[in-house]
């Protein structure tokens, strides 16, 4: 037998997946891309070689509209952006206008602020949990996050009409008073959360399908999340400390005591545990303002026509899925002359390809769960 | 049912003349505000002015934030600078701002933060109608999208990108939405015909 001469590994490898490679579409209609995302996926047998995002698909020129749109006007179309944390984009819009007009927020509205922002991020990631933990297998957990995301659309609901898309806030502070029994609702929904949590954790965190289907997956380490600018629970659970409303707070929340959890390995599962931490922290923060719910006037000194001075402010918030900026230009009118969105979702999206590479297709799905993404802020 | 006359048909009595406007007493016009602006001292404005001395021409704290104005074709230098010697390791955003009238049209703008000092810079540079703006996709992977979109709504190219296509509007768009000129109800007929199978979007 003639002897043949191997080629070294590394070509061998290559001209294996070579042969083996397929590619695969995955979406935009799909029910595990939260929407209308679309990848394509470069597969060697079930192993990920690439992917690659289409996105756009909701894209509705937000950022177009400003410029034709008063201050105020443009103020309810940023709630369609991340819609299901409304509120975290209203407020970032309105500190931004607030910093162009250089004006203050009463104390009670910034107290009403962060009350109605941590419930919003409790009611986001709870939307997350259900549809994550869906996405991996687990249909139970859903209902039971529709089950208490609901108390929080109630409290919306009460408090200004609307159940998604709030326009909760208005520039300078807010529009309307809270209701008789606000306070009350918001403690009884924390003790609820609270109680709620355990049913989670019993329900997951020791599951052993969903420790195997997270642990390990889509890992992003804290210098590839500080490279793809990857912020919010990703950036935490890769074990950097750092959270918008500690590093550079705004709206009061340096007079409030609460922990930013943090995790080691920045897999999925350490993005479940930290959000999941989050929710708790969250009630911490708003059983704080609801102890200490100053009294007074609820909007600052801002006339009916608003025209900010010319100038420009970049105002980033710590929205649920990360640092949400806005970037406002005035030239001195009516108008806004350019309205920049940083949108979380687009940029932690972004890294999508650093996380799948070398993971299994079925795994693809488990990953663009845990970036937790809105397609309508993605694509605008 | 009677014929009854419809109000509404009756000539309406005509109104007199409002009085003219001029006979309100006139309103001092009101001097337009700006925002406060300062210059920015401290260390690292002035290493930097010391290394790249005219091609950084401004350095303030325009409302309190952080501004560095620079030549375009020093800013990828300064963006160098930034991250590797004074640990701006996190690249925010990037984005432009369109001014037709101005000499050169475009302002592309980078956000930059720093996890070690805590610290936002903003960085902003005139970029004239058909020329390239240096890519940071090099420096941080997170300029990859964040200069795609700028292309896809500014038509700004970036040089050495990697991969500079559309991100937001489909491939075969034809314009730059974010651009002055382009009109909140302008589409692409032909793209909608062709695709949507419809004679217009809106």
């Amino acid at each position: 037998m003639a002897e043949t001469t191997l080629a070294p590994p590394e070509v061998q490898a290559e001209t294996l997946l070579d042969s083996n490679e397929i590619v695969l579409n995955m979406g935009p209609q799909h029910p595990s891309t939260h929407g209308v995302l679309r990848v394509i996926l470069k597969l060697d047998g079930e192993t990920v070689l690439g992917t690659d995002c289409v996105i756009g698909y909701l894209h509705r020129g937000v950022e177009k509209i400003a410029e034709n749109r008063t201050f105020q006007q443009f103020a309810p179309y940023v709630d369609r952006m991340d819609y299901v944390a409304a509120v975290s984009n209203g407020l970032g819009y309105c500190m931004a206008v607030e910093k162009l007009l250089d004006v203050e927020v009463p104390p009670r509205a910034q107290a009403v602020r962060v009350i109605l922002t941590e419930l919003n991020r409790i009611a986001s990631h709870l939307l997350w949990l259900g549809t994550h933990a869906l996405d991996i297998g687990a249909i139970t957990p859903v209902f039971l996050c529709f089950r208490e995301r609901e108390e929080v659309l109630k409290i919306f609901e009460n408090y200004c009409g609307a159940r998604l898309t709030t326009h909760a806030f208005r520039i300078g502070g807010l529009q309307y008073e809270t209701y008789d029994t606000f306070e009350k609702q918001c403690l009884d929904f924390c003790d609820l959360m609270e109680e709620k949590l355990k049913e989670y954790h019993a329900l997951l965190t020791g599951n052993r399908i969903w420790v195997k289907r997270t642990k390990g997956v889509g890992i992003l380490n804290a210098a590839d999340c500080k490279d793809y600018g990857v912020t919010g629970p990703l950036i935490r659970a890769a074990g950097v400390e750092w959270d918008l409303r500690k590093a550079q707070p705004y709206c009061g929340y340096q007079n409030y005591d609460f922990d930013i959890p943090t995790a080691e390995n920045g897999d999925t599962f350490d993005r479940y545990m930290v959000r999941m931490e989050e929710m708790v922290q969250s009630c911490r923060i708003i059983r704080q303002a609801v102890d200490a719910l100053p009294q007074g006037p609820i909007k600052g000194k801002v006339g009916k026509v608003i025209k900010p001075p010319p100038g420009e402010a970049y105002v980033s918030i710590e929205a649920p899925k990360g640092e949400l900026g806005y970037y406002i230009v005035s030239d001195g009118s009516l108008n806004p002359y350019r309205v920049r969105v940083r949108p979380p979702s687009f940029v932690n999206l972004g890294a999508l390809d650093k996380m799948c590479r070398g993971t299994l297709v079925a795994d693809v799905v488990a990953i663009i769960g845990t970036i937790d993404i809105v397609l309508g802020e993605v694509d605008r | 049912m009677p014929d009854t006359p419809n109000p509404d048909d009756k000539p309406r009595p005509e109104r007199p003349a409002r009085p003219a406007a001029a006979a309100r007493p006139a309103r001092p016009p009101r001097k337009p505000a700006e925002m406060p602006s300062e210059p920015w001292t401290g260390e690292l404005p002035a290493a930097l002015q010391e290394r790249f001395g005219d091609r950084l021409s401004q350095t303030v704290l325009l409302g309190g934030q952080k501004l560095l104005v620079a030549d375009i074709a020093a800013a990828l230098e300064i963006l160098t600078c930034l991250k590797q010697e004074h640990a701006f390791d996190y690249l925010v955003d990037v984005t432009a701002v369109h001014w037709p009238d101005k000499q050169e049209q475009y302002e592309v703008v980078w956000v930059l933060y720093s996890f070690a000092s805590n610290e936002r810079v903003r960085l902003k540079a005139a970029l004239a109608e058909g020329a390239a703006a240096p890519s940071a996709s090099a420096l941080y992977s997170s300029a990859n999208w964040l200069e795609r979109e700028v292309y896809d709504m500014f038509g700004i190219e970036f040089q050495d990108h990697p991969d500079l296509r559309r991100i937001l509007m489909p491939d075969e768009w034809e314009g730059f939405p974010l651009r002055k000129e382009y009109g909140i109800v302008q589409q692409d007929s032909d793209w909608v015909r062709e695709n949507l199978k419809i004679e217009s979007a809106q």
